[in-house]
């Protein structure tokens, strides 16, 4: 246990993990409201107020909380509660091949955390900052300063709105202010052609296929940006070989 | 279901979610060994995080009930759109957020949009 906690407290000491919750904080405002809209939508699906607090801090997904929300209010079977948050969270199953390259050298206790703790935004911040996939000591801290300042950004908003989900109407849209901070982390993520494409291509793909059932619509958007990304790449390297 | 089932399944259901959230996270960084993986797939795989987030914003701005939007009379549109412009010319995320509600709140709520 003091070993656990002497780590934790040399991790939070290093310079990069201060760098990992400022880069966070500026999402933070949109990722809280996500999380308050989260609370308020447990409670009106009719889970009790301890069974609202204990899905909060243990399942930790909005979207996979937010789709099974339905099925738990209607008693639908387990399995099917399961395999929906299982199709829904598939993307991250495919982002967790990326996080490997940086951090493969860790135990597995250690790589399991990592895992459980990294959201949806928290990939694209970290190879903003190390885009070469090169591993250094630094990025550790880094880690865990952003998935310190993401969990508490979540959680405590999302308590908040498991106890006051009868003042807040779900009505106002607040819900927004996270899809304005996704939007904004990836503007910042365009940088070249390839990119361009490849969101493009994901924002038509995730549209057109939003009529399949269990959020499938994510993973053929993922998979046509995938292969419109490489497309891309190499027709730059053709265009440049033959010197435009 | 009575209630005491009712309060089991609910619990187990939850606890299961929690599981899920764990194993789909860390899926591919749970085995030791590397995975065997083509070198254009793991090129390809870099554009993943992107094209899942842009997945998860798309329909959010487009969408209504599950389908295209119909009306320009939708408050995201414009609050997207400002949102926009205030990241093109700042590069700043958090003014990017509070523009964007700004425009969003007062249509939404006061205008109805």
């Amino acid at each position: 246990m003091t070993y656990w906690l002497q780590r934790a407290g040399a991790l939070a000491r290093a310079p990069a993990f201060a760098a990992g919750v400022r880069d966070m904080l500026t999402t933070l405002p949109g990722l809280g409201a996500w999380g308050l809209v989260t609370g308020v939508a447990v409670v009106k699906a009719g889970l009790s107020l301890p069974l609202a607090l204990f899905m909060t801090l243990t399942v930790y997904a909005g979207t996979a909380q937010l789709a099974v929300l339905p099925l738990l209010a209607a008693g639908a079977p387990l399995w099917m509660v399961w395999f929906t948050a299982l199709c829904v969270n598939l993307r991250f199953v495919v982002v967790s091949t990326l996080w490997r390259s940086y951090f493969d050298h860790l135990r597995l206790r250690h790589r399991l955390a990592l895992g459980y703790f990294s959201g949806d935004i928290m990939f694209v911040l970290f190879t903003q900052r190390y885009p070469e996939g090169v591993k250094q000591a630094e990025q550790l801290p880094y880690f865990w300063g952003m998935a310190s300042a993401s969990w508490l950004g979540w959680q405590i908003p999302s308590i908040a709105g498991v106890f006051l989900a009868n003042v807040i109407p779900l009505e106002w849209g607040l819900g927004f202010a996270g899809v304005l901070a996704i939007l904004g982390v990836l503007y910042a993520m365009l940088k070249d052609t390839a990119t361009w494409v490849a969101a493009t291509v994901s924002a038509a793909a995730a549209v057109a296929a939003f009529g399949l059932p269990l959020r499938f619509n994510t993973l053929v958007a993922i998979a046509t940006a995938v292969v419109a990304g490489l497309v891309m790449e190499t027709a730059q390297k053709k265009g440049l070989r033959h010197g435009r | 279901m009575d209630a005491e089932t009712h309060w089991l399944w609910s619990w187990l259901a939850t606890a299961g979610l929690a599981l899920i959230t764990l194993v789909t996270r860390a899926f591919f960084l749970i085995p030791k060994e590397p995975l065997p993986m083509p070198q254009w797939l793991s090129r390809g795989l870099q554009y993943a995080p992107l094209a899942a987030l842009t997945a998860v914003v798309a329909p959010e701005i487009f969408m209504t009930d599950g389908h295209f939007l119909t009306t320009w009379q939708d408050a995201r549109l414009p609050a997207a759109a400002c949102a926009t412009l205030y990241f093109v010319l700042r590069r700043d995320i958090l003014g990017t957020i509070a523009v964007g509600m700004l425009v969003y709140l007062p249509l939404h709520i006061g205008g109805g949009w």
